[in-house]
């Protein structure tokens, strides 16, 4: 197998810069942003896009598994630095540096929670600011459950303004837009830069009162990247102070809506606004396909290879040992009821992201099926023939290796291909924390409401799972002996 | 020579063996009898190494049997366990060699005595390629009993090597055992729990009953001299329906 260098692991090089982004099209579209100024500006770059969340991306960036992120000053307030209780938005800067991160100076659009109604509506009403509502007690709201339930939503907004609304709901995003759009709610919760806003002709109410925290796009990035690539840097910085709402908003309709390449639009924007001409990557269906199908390869064939090393013997030891066998089946029993988001994200801290955790989470989940199917297919071997083998006089080791293992071949092997159509599925979350995959498309499928995209991850997929049954299905005729195989005539 | 000295075994609660002392004479063969249950795989299962004494000392070949020399004497004797134990996996000629080839014994060696072999148990050379599924019951006796010979042990142990089939069968091979026996000059300990097999092959006899034996002697003797009524009934009951109808 021929393995793009790029795979093997994040290396912590020296040169280059590592650009990560959020698995949403706003944060995608920045990173998409941040990778062609760096490249503009003579930078190798890696770009990891759609990582899972939050902590994985501040826990690579401290790490320096990437060099620079898009982020917003509310979420390192309020989520990343919430033990420091920052009150000043001027302390951000020497917290952070104390940590090594740099933050930049905002791009210039405020990505907060709005308040919003349909343009016509709120024109009619002479609606600008959230207070305007007090005026009209019988509005009716439609709101997200998150936003019920958050310490800055509903109810201490309804406090803060003293809205006397009582028809307020709680209900889904897309529903919520549907309503607007029907009539049945007109009111309703956003973020100030949805694409929505401008597909559905909405305006976001002023938040008079500054309820809201302030959610400013800036890029967080590693002191180092200075001293390591200066003039990349420069151009990425360009960025700072250039992105109104506005642009944002257009840029987020244009992904979401018209379906346009993230590339594309960064790239546009770029020009546009700042006079630099970058280069896009193309990145047609086939280069895709290829690409995640090295990627999943990989991530199956080294993992399942090590867990097969691994558990064919752990399994043999449970069998041989009884109070060994009780501890290892435990253990791999145990790790196998870890939810594998959560072994991925575990993962992080100890192996930062890419290839390496999802192997090592991958191999993991893979013990128990081998582990358990080696053990019971010992075991369940009849005592005559264990004792017959004995009582011939041969030695343990050419006991285990000509009787034994060759009669529990065909439970080793049904534990194998369980264990590697399991690997295959699990394999797709690896693209959360950097690993690529089939599960990249699915990922952006999923943020840009794409089916033909999920399915561009999916199919192959499932048809690797297939492939993978087929080929331990053939394999049987070679693994399993002949006179094991005939009782089924 | 084999010899239990005090030998007891004990399964959780149930006396498989109370302490007894047997000894089995060179170049004799010895029938275990007895109801189900009774001991008599207990006893092989000692001698092999199966299974550890709870009291007492198992000599085989003039040595006591221990975890250093078990698997050297184990080569020196062959044992047909009650189900057979072929493997699965292997073919018949397979089966027969495994231990032989492990052992790196020269191959011109080793064909030879399959052809032996082969001939002495009756065994159709052009089955010895099928896997122990696609022969016949009978078929898979003589294939554990050419496994127990091929390293040509000195000492004998079959148990129950004749169960399960039928009476025409087990008639001819009970010919052809006695008269393998008899030519090779083997050490023999064969469990039966069928009287007329016993009398057929035993020079001598050791009746077995709840893991205590009840006597020791040839079939004339339990015939004549019972020592227990036990003996009696246990010989009566196994006279033939047939007798008793016609
Ligand atoms: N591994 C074991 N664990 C518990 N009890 C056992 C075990 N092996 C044998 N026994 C018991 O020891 C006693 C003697 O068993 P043994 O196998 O020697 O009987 P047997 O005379 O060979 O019977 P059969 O004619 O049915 O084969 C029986 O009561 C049996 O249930
Ligand atoms: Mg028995």
């Amino acid at each position: 197998m021929i393995l793009h260098p790029s795979l093997i692991t994040i290396a912590n090089s020296e040169n280059g810069v590592k650009v990560g982004s959020k698995k949403f099209t706003e944060s995608v579209i920045l990173g998409e942003m941040v990778s062609q100024l760096a490249r503009s500006g003579g930078a190798d770059v890696r770009y990891l896009k759609e990582l899972g969340g939050t902590r994985v991306l501040w826990n690579s960036l401290l790490r320096g598994d990437i060099d620079i992120y898009p982020e917003y000053t509310g979420t390192i307030v309020e989520e990343i630095l919430a033990n420091e209780k920052i009150k000043v938005d001027k302390e951000l800067k020497s917290v952070l540096a104390a940590k090594g991160i740099i933050m930049s100076d905002p791009l210039g659009f405020n990505n907060t929670y709005a308040i919003g109604m349909k343009e016509e509506v709120a024109e009619r009403l002479k609606i600008k600011k959230i207070s305007d509502l007090l005026k009209y007690p019988d509005l009716k709201f439609g709101l997200t459950s998150e936003f019920m339930n958050r310490g800055d939503g509903w109810p201490s907004l309804q406090k803060r303004y003293k809205l006397p609304q009582k028809n307020v709901r709680g209900i889904d995003h897309d529903l919520a837009y549907r309503g607007l759009e029907g009539g049945g709610i007109e009111v309703i919760d956003l973020y100030s830069t949805d694409a929505e806003i401008d597909y559905y002709n909405l305006r976001a109410l002023e938040d008079d009162l500054n309820h809201f925290s302030n959610y400013n796009a800036v890029l967080l990035y590693r002191s180092n990247l200075k001293e390591i690539e200066p003039e990349a840097l420069n151009e990425i910085l360009n960025l700072q102070g250039q992105i109104s709402e506005n642009d944002m908003i257009k840029m987020n309709a244009l992904v979401k809506i018209d379906g346009e390449p993230e590339s594309e639009v960064a790239s546009d924007f770029v020009r546009k606004k700042l006079s630099i001409t970058t280069q896009p990557k193309k990145d047609t269906f086939l280069n895709r396909l290829g690409r995640n199908t090295l990627q999943h390869l990989f991530l199956v064939v080294v993992s399942l290879s090590a867990a097969i090393i691994i558990s064919i013997p752990l399994g043999i030891w449970a069998y041989k040992s009884e109070k060994m066998g009780k501890a290892i089946l435990g253990v791999v029993g145990i790790i196998q009821t870890i939810p594998s988001l959560a072994l991925l994200v575990f993962m992080i801290p100890l192996l930062g992201i890419g290839a390496t955790p999802a192997i090592v989470a991958l191999f993991l989940y893979s013990l128990l099926p081998i582990v358990r199917n080696t053990y019971t297919g010992l075991h369940d071997i009849p005592s005559h023939i264990r004792e017959s083998a004995e009582a011939l006089g041969l030695s343990a080791f050419a006991k285990l290796r000509l009787i034994e293992l060759p009669i529990a071949s065909r439970s080793i092997l049904a534990g194998i291909k369980t264990s590697a159509v399991i690997n295959v599925g699990t394999a797709t979350l690896g693209a959360l924390i950097g690993a690529g995959g089939y599960g990249q498309p699915i990922l952006t499928g999923i943020r840009l409401d794409n089916i033909s995209l999920i399915l561009q991850g999916a199919i192959p997929a499932a048809v690797l799972a297939l492939l993978v049954q087929g080929l331990f299905d053939l394999s049987e005729n070679f693994i399993v002996p002949k006179g094991l195989r005939l009782k089924e005539e | 020579m084999i010899k239990l000295e005090k030998v007891s075994k004990e399964f959780g609660s149930t006396t498989a063996l109370y302490q007894t002392t047997l000894e089995f004479l060179p170049q004799s063969t010895t029938v275990i009898i007895g109801p189900s249950g009774c001991g008599k795989s207990t006893i092989l299962r000692l001698i092999i190494g199966l299974i550890k004494p709870d009291g007492g000392v198992v000599y085989v070949e003039g040595e006591v049997l221990d975890e250093d020399n078990l698997n050297f004497l184990r080569h020196k004797m062959g044992y047909v366990i009650q189900e057979g134990g072929l493997f699965p996996h292997l073919t018949a000629k397979e089966n027969v060699l495994l231990m032989a080839k492990c052992l790196g014994n020269g191959r011109t060696e080793i064909e030879d005595r399959m052809v032996e072999l082969c001939k002495l148990t009756k065994f159709p050379v052009d089955a010895l390629d099928r896997y122990p599924v696609q022969i016949s019951g009978g078929q898979r006796q003589r294939v554990s009993l050419m496994r127990a010979l091929m390293l040509n042990p000195d000492i004998l142990l079959l148990d129950e090597p004749l169960g399960a089939l039928d009476p025409l069968v087990r008639f001819e091979l009970q010919n052809d055992l006695r008269e393998i026996f008899q030519r090779l000059g083997k050490t023999v300990i064969m469990v039966t729990h069928d009287i007329g097999e016993a009398g057929f092959f035993g020079d001598k006899i050791v009746l077995l009953k709840d893991g205590q034996i009840v006597q020791l002697g040839n079939i004339t003797d339990l015939v004549n001299n019972p020592s227990d009524p036990f003996v009696t009934s246990f010989i009566n009951a196994q006279r033939t329906r047939l007798e008793s109808i016609i």
